[in-house]
């Protein structure tokens, strides 16, 4: 499988599903 | 002049000086990833000691002690607003999601500083010849460097949403 991020565009994808992420977890934290 | 200078003033002073390093870090970070790699398989191969000489010794030097200034500035700036420790604790049991924001972007923003001076840095110095390496290392090294700097960009994102809603009160 290749490394998603080998691609520019799927760096930045990934980015913004991390920072939902990143939103969940400092909701449930605080 | 004295009543500019208030405590406040400073804290908002160390602000500005952060920011100006992270823009300086970031900027960097972005013009390799967006610029600079996707852009080397296409310069000819006469031209590319150009980039590798002498542009890309020149970016990394601002682009680590860019890294290195945000993470200072940062580190008094969170002190001087008095949240430092409870930031590193995410602010769990502080019930204020503001500072646990800010908490999350500071851990996120302390991994890219490593990483840019414990990984990106010691590969590129293999990459750039600066430390003598076998041509499989070399090879190696600009790979490792290539793909932390992805990473750093990858957490760019989310590092940036907790910085600025934590100090905009989005939470």
């Amino acid at each position: 499988m290749k490394n998603p991020l080998d691609s520019l565009g799927q760096t930045v994808l990934l980015g913004f599903v991390l920072t939902a992420i990143v939103v969940i977890l400092i909701h449930a934290i605080s | 002049m004295h009543e500019i200078m208030t405590y406040a003033w400073w804290i908002f002073a160390f602000r500005w000086f952060h920011v100006l390093s992270g823009v300086m870090w970031i900027g960097l970070l972005w013009y390799f990833n967006f610029v600079q790699t996707p852009t080397m398989p296409k310069i000819p191969n006469e031209l590319k000691p150009a980039v590798g000489k002498f542009i890309l010794p020149e970016a990394l030097f601002w682009f680590r002690w860019g890294a290195m200034s945000t993470i200072v500035t940062g580190l008094i700036l969170a002190e001087m607003n008095g949240y430092l420790m409870n930031a590193i604790r995410l602010g769990i049991g502080d019930h204020n999601a503001n500072l646990s924001a800010i908490g999350v972007g500071m851990w996120l923003g302390t991994i890219m500083w490593f990483n840019v001076w414990f990984i990106i840095w010691p590969n590129q110095k293999k990459n750039m010849g600066l430390v003598p390496v076998t041509d499989d290392e070399k090879k190696a090294a600009a790979r490792k460097a290539g793909l932390t700097s992805r990473v750093n960009t990858l957490l760019s994102i989310p590092m940036l949403y907790c910085m600025l809603s934590a100090s905009h009160g989005v939470f």
